[in-house]
């Protein structure tokens, strides 16, 4: 099918949510990488999902809006995530890259409304490093509008993301998911957070079409 | 809402000489300033929750001893814009931005609390920004968090995750409490136990703005303590140990003091730059500049006079 688009507001700011195939029972929520935006059509690897399948843009990309000057971190594209939960209900993310890390902080934020995050490769994954990286401020030019806003290019390319923090989140979903294993590694990237995330006890590696269709 | 005088006056409190705004990629940063226009500069960068009229008292005091002094409000605090996202990031993109447009030439900055952190970040990346740094109490290391266990630790972060999000969800709902004078004054007591009630009410008509409804704190009602990801107080050392230019650390020993990072001097005295001098006053609590705004503007000052 043509993708179609609704429009979910975080304040005054749209986010587009597409949906790309259409379908009964819990969403499959895709998330994007860094830079990128949410595919036109479904990807093959979604095809064994039965349900809907869904694909939101973060703030700053695709056809979503652009904040004035950034302040852009990880845990507010949670909100944005936590808007289509607020709307669709629970729902079941792959993530990529930058997705993959917002999955994982939004499954342990809200473990009653995630049934299920798959963490897969795609840019920006591995953020700033476990460490604050070398300082580089800079006055950022004022943006245009169009995607993506590159306040959100240096700013989520350069957060912290250290492997203790990434485990809180697990925990966050291990306690309180009514899954067993809501948390599946799916990359074969594992900067220093995700190669912690999968060696968690709680967390299972299987590859992207089999992590998918162990939610169903 | 009862009846109530809507003026108040606070004994060496003096109005900026001058405001304008700055431009921070699109945003507007509100600026005041105090002193003759041609003077040496100092840029005061607030703490959390606070704006640049908490100096006040403070930064008279400095313009009186030939300073021009420039402060101003951080997004979505005091008269500044509001925005979309708020990031320790951003407040540093938007320091750098006004600092830029006061001066082309490097001028003394002086931050209190998160202002004095935040600037520990900038100044780490941009030294020639700063002819010398003062830091009064913001100075967080890495036994500034609470000592918790761990799963308290990770119940606190949770509550601040899901408070935050539910924030979001309703942002277009949320306003300030409107209140009398004394109704907003006696709910900050709380984060400033320390002050008398006098400052807090006439900082409410500063920082406030009255509807028809009562005073409302003009801070964007988004906002609130925390908020930092996965910030770590220990990470600001980094960023002290690498400064060049002369530095003040100035250090409440109040440990009650909510809004205090309670660092000790031995935490931090490791990492000063070269030559960086390092006060610690167990009897000053965290607003030391507005506890004690002559005694901390005489050391500032001294400081000052001692550059070369």
């Amino acid at each position: 099918m043509t993708r179609t688009t609704e429009i979910v507001f975080n304040g005054d700011l749209p986010l587009a949510l597409h949906t790309l195939a259409d379908g009964e029972g819990r969403p499959l929520l895709l998330l994007h990488g860094l830079g990128e935006q949410s595919p036109f059509r479904r990807p093959e690897w979604t095809r064994v999902w039965p349900g809907p399948v869904l694909a939101l843009d973060f703030t700053g990309h695709g056809e979503s809006g652009v904040p004035v000057s950034g302040g852009y971190m990880p845990e507010s594209l949670m909100s944005d995530v936590d808007l289509v939960l607020a709307v669709h209900g629970p729902c079941t993310i792959v993530g990529r890259g930058l997705g993959a890390w917002v999955g994982l902080l939004i499954a342990g934020a809200r473990p009653d409304l995630v049934r299920g995050v798959v963490l897969f490769d795609g840019g920006g994954l591995a953020g700033g490093g476990p460490q604050p990286p070398t300082p580089h401020v800079t006055v950022l030019p004022v943006g245009d509008g169009s995607t993506p806003d590159p306040a959100a290019l240096a700013e989520l390319s350069r957060d912290p993301r250290p492997p203790d923090y990434a485990l809180d989140f697990v925990r966050f979903a291990l306690e309180d998911s009514p899954l067993d294993h809501p948390i599946v590694v799916s990359s074969r990237i594992r900067p220093d957070w995700l190669a912690a995330v999968a060696a968690d006890i709680g967390v299972v590696e299987m590859p992207l079409e089999q992590a998918i269709a162990s939610f169903m | 809402m009862g009846e109530t005088d809507e003026t108040r006056t606070f004994p060496g409190a003096r109005s900026p000489d001058r405001s304008w705004s700055a431009d921070s990629s699109g945003l507007r940063v509100h600026v005041n300033e105090w002193g003759e226009p041609d003077a040496p500069i100092i840029g005061l960068v607030h703490g959390g929750f606070d704006f640049s009229l908490t100096f006040s008292v403070f930064a008279p005091m400095l313009a009186d001893a030939g300073w021009r002094v420039v402060a101003w409000d951080a997004r979505g605090h005091g008269d500044s814009e509001r925005a979309h996202y708020y990031s320790w990031t951003a407040d540093v993109r938007d320091h750098l931005a006004v600092i830029t447009s006061i001066s082309d030439e490097p001028i003394v900055l002086l931050g209190h609390s998160k202002g004095g952190g935040q600037l520990l970040d900038l100044l780490d990346g941009r030294p020639y920004l700063a002819r010398a740094f003062v830091n009064l109490d913001g100075l967080p290391s890495q036994f500034s968090s609470p000592d918790v266990p761990d799963r308290e630790r990770r119940r606190m972060r949770r509550a601040d995750l899901t408070s935050g999000l539910d924030r979001r969800r309703r942002r277009n709902e949320l306003s300030r409490r409107p209140d009398t004078i004394e109704g907003l004054a006696a709910r900050r007591q709380p984060m400033n136990p320390r002050l008398p009630s006098a400052w807090l009410e006439f900082l409410v008509t500063l920082g406030a703005r009255r509807d028809g409804e009562g005073w409302r704190w003009k801070i964007d009602p988004l906002l609130h303590l925390g908020g930092f990801g996965p910030w770590r107080p220990g990470w600001s050392m980094d960023h002290l140990a690498s400064l060049e230019m002369p530095f003040l650390g100035v250090l409440s020993g109040v440990v009650d003091d909510p809004m205090g990072w309670n660092s000790r001097r031995r935490d931090i005295e490791p990492f000063l730059p070269p030559g960086g001098q390092l006060e610690f006053y167990d009897d000053i609590g965290h607003f030391l500049h507005i506890e004690q705004p002559r005694f901390i503007a005489d050391l500032v000052l001294d400081f000052l006079g001692r550059l070369p």
